[in-house]
């Protein structure tokens, strides 16, 4: 049979179905088994939602557009894995609504940029970068430490991700706005809130309540390190 | 063409040009803002503290402003002009809907590009590259586009032709896709209906592919397609020849969109995405090599039996030179996808040499020469103010963009090298910031170019406010009254 593409010239409608069809295809090839293939991200332990004041933070980390600079992807390269650690796994960032993972480096990857400086070098660096890394290209950011953190809609943010799949329990909700003001004060007890956020690291913070700077702190320094490497097998970590 | 072509003389049709004169002054308005901010985050990557730590002058902040400016607001806008005025003369029919309907489609647009500009600096944004705008922002910019479609498609359908022109299906397929890209990519819950954050539906691994599945499209769609339809209508038109193949032009067309749809995981090589889908796209990204120039093919050899017009044309020289670059960045793309190679090139600044090639060399340039055309076109002037302008902007901005890429090709290998680079101990032989402080002289010659390109816009500017304004591009006989176009017999 011969189809002749004088029918599809000559008839928009056709045209309009026929383009819609040949665009679907490739995407829905591509897409679909990567929510259906099990394998898809890794079974390993350890990746939990992020804290009040980690998402806070991240939430900055987002509206600052610092994945412009940053990526928060380490290839299964050798140099990479060499100079920032373990490659990244999709397991990671399965929490992360949108990921993070960036598509250039002006400035050194990130995914595990947690526990590599102190808090208190953040602090600094984020504030005068080039008073720490002279020859830097990042801006100064001394306008987060002035900037109080907004914390009246961190349930509703935490619900939110709720409906998008992120497993914060009910608990976790509940405490939010204790366990926020908590991992910005050092001065806290922090049994409870160790239980509901593991490895979440207690930033200096300041009397005068959280800054924004507290929360891109707290969300820098749990980068990376959710996941403990020395219990993972090769077997978990085939895609 | 066909409308000249067939020559059948029917009742006359007036064609809504005011609509498109107003995309036209959009167009140019936002590539300088485009061109401006993009100079203004080059200085910032060559001394950062000219943000003088101010949250909305911060790069971060501001590159989606240029992104946008010059992908959405000058590449939007001049779509919107070129598509509206090709397919209005290649159906010999008035734009359906009504005038109030077209004009709608020109403020709303540009009021979504001004909302989501602000909305960048004042510290909004999704992350999500070229897709950064929050969700009441995007809502707004849906309603525009199904409009948009209607308009365009009701073209179609109340046509006097009896085939869509060739310019026409790149259009259409540039419509309907990026509909259908943005509703799959902003997928999304708002915190509350009365904040702008909201979370993306998709997270890590499939929101990555679901990201470079739409920006590689809006690529492929906004920037590629959309762009050869410009290029068939226009460039046939200054070189007065007709398409060289009908045929190349089916073959290309089809696979082109069928095979871009595909290219996406190339953004993602050697990432957490499954092997198989890294396979699968470089695969395909290699493949659109070739329907990429079968266009280009059929764009530059429209030219035969008139080359010698490049010489009298500095604006038909913009739509080639074009045409040329987009040969080189198609063949560039299909290079940097595969796996060894993006090994290297990933994550520097080859990656934006790479798109400024495109962007400035394909986009900017296939713009600039509709441009130059349209206007003498539609305010009813008897040519170009100055010729010799025109060729000054030519050479100014061609001479930006060489300094552009080949300063982000030797500033993006040295990275990639200086990353992977080990001393004889076995040892990383750089420290991260050591490439940074190397690229530095790279950077100021990137701003070099920018600012000629900037430079080269401005006269543009210049000689098209005289074009309108002048005395002496005046038309001698007033044969056709302003706004009405009679198909000639």
């Amino acid at each position: 049979m011969v189809i002749r593409h004088e029918w599809i010239e000559r008839n928009a409608i056709l045209m309009l179905v026929l383009v819609l069809i040949t665009i679907s295809i490739g995407g829905i090839v591509e897409v679909v088994p990567l929510f259906t293939i099990e394998t898809t991200v890794e079974h390993v332990q350890g990746v939990r939602p992020y804290s009040p004041l980690e998402l806070a933070g991240r939430d900055i980390y987002v509206r600052e557009g610092c994945y412009l600079c940053h990526s928060q992807q380490i290839r299964a390269l050798k140099d990479e894995v060499e100079r920032y650690g373990h490659y990244s796994l999709a397991a990671e960032s399965m929490y992360d609504h949108p990921f993070q993972w960036g598509s250039k480096r002006i400035g050194p990857d990130l995914s595990r940029v947690g526990g590599k400086y102190s808090s208190e070098w953040q602090y600094a660096h984020l504030a005068n970068p080039q008073a720490l890394v002279p020859q830097s290209l990042m801006p100064r950011f001394a306008f987060l430490a002035g900037t109080p953190l907004r914390t009246d809609d961190i349930q509703a943010k935490m619900r939110t991700l709720r409906t998008v799949g992120v497993p914060y329990t009910d608990d976790q909700i509940a405490h939010a706005k204790d366990d926020l003001l908590a991992q910005a004060d050092p001065g806290t007890d922090a049994t409870a809130f160790g239980k509901r956020w593991p490895k979440a690291v207690i930033v200096p913070g300041n009397v005068a309540g959280p800054t924004e700077m507290d929360a891109v702190v707290a969300y820098l320094q749990v980068l990376g390190t959710m996941v403990n490497f020395a219990n993972v097998t090769t077997e978990q970590l085939r895609q | 063409m066909s409308a000249a072509a067939t020559g059948v003389a029917a009742s006359p049709v007036v064609y809504n040009e005011a609509v498109v004169r107003k995309f036209v002054i959009a167009t140019m308005f936002w590539a300088i803002v485009a061109f401006l901010v993009g100079v203004v985050i080059a200085t910032e990557l060559c001394w950062p503290n000219v943000s003088f730590g101010l949250s909305f002058l911060n790069f971060g902040r501001l590159r989606p402003v240029h992104t946008s400016a010059a992908i959405f607001a000058f590449g939007g806008n001049a779509l919107f002009a070129t598509s509206l005025y090709v397919v209005q003369r290649t159906c010999r029919a008035r734009l359906f809907g009504g005038d109030a309907l077209a004009n709608f489609l020109f403020w709303g647009y540009n009021f979504f590009i001004v909302m989501a500009a602000l909305s960048y600096v004042l510290g909004y944004s999704r992350s999500q590259e070229y897709a950064e705008p929050e969700w009441h922002v995007t809502a707004f910019l849906v309603i525009v586009w199904v409009l948009y479609a209607l308009v365009f498609v009701g073209t179609l359908l109340k046509r006097q032709e009896p085939h869509i022109y060739v310019a026409n299906w790149f259009y259409l397929a540039f419509i309907l896709t990026v509909a259908v890209l943005v509703l799959g990519n902003n997928a999304e819950v708002p915190v509350s209906f009365y904040q702008a954050k909201s979370y993306s539906l998709y997270s890590g691994v499939q929101s990555a592919m679901i990201q470079w599945w739409y920006g590689h499209n809006a690529v492929g769609f906004f920037l590629t397609a959309a762009f050869l339809g410009m290029m068939y209508y226009f460039i046939p038109k200054q070189a007065n020849r007709p398409i060289y193949s009908y045929r190349l032009s089916i073959v290309h067309f089809w696979t082109l969109i069928f095979l871009y749809m595909w290219a996406g995981p190339h953004h993602l090589h050697w990432t957490s995405l499954p092997d198989w889908t890294q396979t699968l796209g470089m695969a395909f990204s290699v493949m659109l090599w070739m329907p990429s120039w079968g266009g280009m093919i059929n764009g530059l050899m429209t030219l035969s039996g008139a080359w010698d017009k490049l010489r009298t044309d500095p604006a038909l020289r913009f739509s080639v030179t074009a045409v040329g670059f987009y040969g080189m960045s198609t063949f560039e793309g299909p290079v940097m996808s595969v796996r060894e190679v993006n090994a290297l090139s990933h994550y520097t600044d080859w990656t934006i040499g790479h798109v400024h090639s495109g962007a400035l060399g394909w986009v900017a340039f296939v713009s600039f020469g509709a441009i130059y055309y349209l206007v003498p076109n539609l305010w009813k002037r008897s040519g170009v103010y100055s010729t010799k302008l025109i060729a000054w902007h030519y050479w100014i901005a061609t001479l930006g963009i060489v300094l552009y890429i080949t300063s982000m090709w030797v500033a993006g290998i040295m990275q990639g090298l200086m990353w992977r680079a080990y001393d004889q101990f076995g040892f990383l032989q750089y420290s991260f910031i050591e490439s940074v402080a190397a690229v530095h002289p790279y950077y100021v010659i990137r701003l070099a170019g920018g600012l000629l390109f900037l430079t080269g816009g401005l006269l543009m500017v210049y000689n098209l406010i005289m074009t309108v304004r002048s005395s002496s591009t005046e038309q001698v006989t007033a044969a056709v009254p302003s706004g009405i176009a009679v198909a000639e017999a």
